[in-house]
């Protein structure tokens, strides 16, 4: 097994798929020269037909990927940072996540798109939202955050070979993540989580760059004997219901962490499952760690008191726990 | 030049040098990491910012971009509350919540730079035409990038104050490159200028290195929107010497998207040069006036940092300010 980074697993994601099936291709805003390192290399070894650099042009190439996937093809579009969807929203919200129902089950929208989300220091309100709450009331998307190199290699491929829209949301601060990835064909479906790390006293249920966070602190809580189950998600369209609520059935205690707004985003969404689901099981209330409903700020100091961080989250297990 | 009175003259390079000065610091200070964030400057495309913003008066509006720091110094930004801002500190224009990519200061017409490409068009539209319905005479001068010229709001925008002849100025600052994107590659003209035709207004390329130049345009422009004529497009032809954001270098590591001989090649067009020469060949202006300006303008920078670099951080507790009226 070889030691990877994420952006490397992505790159080896978006390689293998690309050389598995010749309708696969790679389009968005400097992708042949691949500002993060993702796309790195793809052109050289696939060509101008399949690794395309597009105008700066949200509404219009988000818009091109839906009619080359209802066309049969398989595009893999990229939109830079996850906020310039905001650029795109018809095209993503009311025609690829739509089209196949509207049309009786006829159309088929095999997209891919893969953005970069999250604060990461400094780079203020336009360049640092956490998006996918938004895109969780729209039905017919199907949402993936990967927490880390293995899973981001694995749930890539996976929606890749997906016959629906999905959004693969990419934390920025996690590029140089480095993890071991199973060598040879590694998928990870759709839907189902992941327990990081096994506990008794309280689950948590981390999303996206908040595991490692959650991971941290609960190594740190053990020292205090208080044991933490980490629960991951990894996609949040379709939700692993059963994996949260069973370890919810186990410790019956619960805090839920998102870098989202508080408002209305995933957070809110699994705080709201499990406390109808799993009612029976809390012993006491389920708590969410998310960031403040405000913009994310510029200056450190107050994107640090804006964004879910380890401090925050520590606070609430030991609220819960009540040590 | 011959027509033009020597303190506009002057002022025009004073521009200039106060925009090359502080981004080539602000350059060194974001390598250091004493500036956080992305920062992109644009050094070597001072004459656009300078000409156009020289053709507006204080009550005119502009919006900027993402490379905005020229546009803001330009309408009267104030180099100390500019770079307070860039260091996330309380006394800068936004309070630290907005940095490089969103200084705004209402009270000099600057409406705000922006961290999405394009979205300045709509906006700058917008403004011409609260300027119609509250009856002033004000001017909207918006600038973007080549780039931006493929957005849709670019279209929808020159449409819209097309048809409703609305006072707005688009300045197209065409420096070759959207990121690491050649603008031909992905452009379906050469000159963006040739695209005011699909609008019915008048689209005309400028050199966009010659300050003079850029005025005399801008000024012709302001003028016909002030008296109802509608919107201009005017494409300055420019370069950016320096990477697309500063400290590319780190993560594009040796991929080169263009030849240095290409960047040589720009630098002897630099604007602030082609000022000198044209100023003191036409005897009006000496090279000691020059030189008063930029000692000048290096006090003021130095101020600007040492104020930036005083100032205190905003409390976490300011998070929650300024999101409702
Ligand atoms: C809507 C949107 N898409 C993409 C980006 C990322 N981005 C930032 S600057 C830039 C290039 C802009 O090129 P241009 O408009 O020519 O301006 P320049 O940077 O050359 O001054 C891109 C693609 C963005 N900020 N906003």
């Amino acid at each position: 097994m070889a030691i990877t980074t994420f952006v490397q697993a992505i790159n080896q994601a978006l390689t293998e798929e690309m050389e598995r099936d010749p309708l696969t291709f790679v389009m968005g805003e400097d992708v042949v020269l691949s500002v993060f390192g993702a796309t790195k290399g793809l052109y050289e070894k696939f060509g101008p037909t399949r690794v395309r650099n597009t105008p700066i042009a949200e509404a219009g190439f988000v818009g091109a990927a839906v009619g080359a996937a209802m066309a049969g093809t398989r595009p893999i579009c990229e939109v830079e940072f996850a906020s310039f969807f905001y650029c795109a929203f018809d095209q993503v919200c009311n025609q690829a996540a739509k089209l196949r129902y509207m049309s009786g089950g006829q159309a088929k929208m095999a997209i891919t798109f893969r953005t970069v989300y999250g604060a990461m220091g400094g780079a203020a309100a336009q360049h640092s939202e956490t998006v996918y709450g938004q895109f969780l009331s729209v039905p017919g998307l199907k949402i993936v955050v990967p927490s880390g190199p293995a899973d981001m290699k694995g749930l890539l491929k996976s929606a890749i070979r997906d016959d629906n829209p999905v959004i693969v949301f990419e934390h920025g601060g996690l590029g140089r993540a480095r993890e071991e990835i199973p060598a040879g064909e590694y998928l990870v479906p759709l839907g189902k989580a992941a327990v990081k790390r096994p506990g008794e006293d309280v689950t948590v249920v981390a999303i996206g760059a908040m595991v490692p966070k959650a991971l941290k602190v609960a190594e740190k809580l053990a020292a205090d004997k208080i044991s933490v189950e980490v629960v991951d998600p990894r996609t949040l369209i379709p939700l692993d219901e059963e994996t949260i609520l069973s370890s919810v059935a186990k410790t019956n205690r619960a805090v839920v962490v998102d870098e989202g707004h508080l408002r209305g985003g995933a957070a809110a969404d699994i705080a709201a499952l499990i406390g109808e689901k799993g009612f029976d099981f809390l012993d006491g209330p389920v708590t969410r760690v998310a960031s403040l409903d405000v913009p994310i700020p510029f200056s450190p100091p107050l994107e640090k008191a804006t964004v879910a961080d380890e401090a925050r989250i520590e606070a609430a297990i030991r609220g819960l726990v009540g040590r | 030049m011959e027509d033009l009175n020597k303190e506009l003259l002057l002022d025009l390079y004073h521009t200039m040098v106060r925009i090359r000065m502080f981004e080539e610091r602000v350059r060194d200070l974001a390598l250091k990491n004493e500036i956080p964030g992305f920062v992109h400057v644009s050094i070597g495309e001072e004459a656009s910012a300078t000409g156009v913003c020289a053709a507006l008066r204080h009550t005119d509006f502009i919006t900027s971009t993402h490379r905005g720091h020229g546009h803001l110094i330009a309408k009267g930004g104030k180099l100390d509350r500019m770079m307070a801002e860039l260091y996330g500190k309380r006394t800068g224009y936004c309070k630290g919540k907005g940095g490089s990519m969103h200084i705004v200061d209402f009270a000099l017409g600057i409406l705000g730079a922006n961290g999405i490409v394009g979205a300045g068009l709509p906006i700058a539209t917008g403004s011409a035409l609260a300027a119609v319905v509250a009856g002033r005479d004000a001017v909207t001068a918006c600038f973007f990038g080549d780039g931006a010229s493929n957005e849709g709001t670019f279209h929808e925008s020159l449409n819209l104050a097309a048809v409703w002849k609305l006072p707005v100025i688009f300045v197209c600052e065409n420096n070759g490159f959207g990121e690491f994107t050649p603008a031909q590659t992905v452009t379906s003209v050469r000159d963006i200028a040739t695209r005011a035709q699909a609008y019915g207004i008048p689209g005309l390329v400028v050199n966009g290195n010659d300050v003079i130049e850029v005025y005399r345009y801008a000024s012709e422009a302001a003028a016909r929107a002030r008296a109802g004529g509608g919107p201009t497009l005017l494409e300055c032809k420019t370069y950016r010497w320096e990477g697309h954001v500063v400290g590319e270098q780190a993560f594009l590591g040796a991929a080169a998207y263009r030849e240095q001989a290409e960047i040589e090649e720009w630098k002897k067009r630099c604007p602030l040069i082609r000022f000198q020469q044209y100023a003191i060949a036409s005897g009006r202006i000496s090279a000691a006036e020059l030189k008063k300006i930029e000692d000048e303008t290096l006090a003021e920078l130095d101020a600007a940092v040492a104020f930036a670099r005083e100032s205190p951080l905003p409390d976490p507790a300011e998070v929650t300010e300024d999101l409702y009226a």
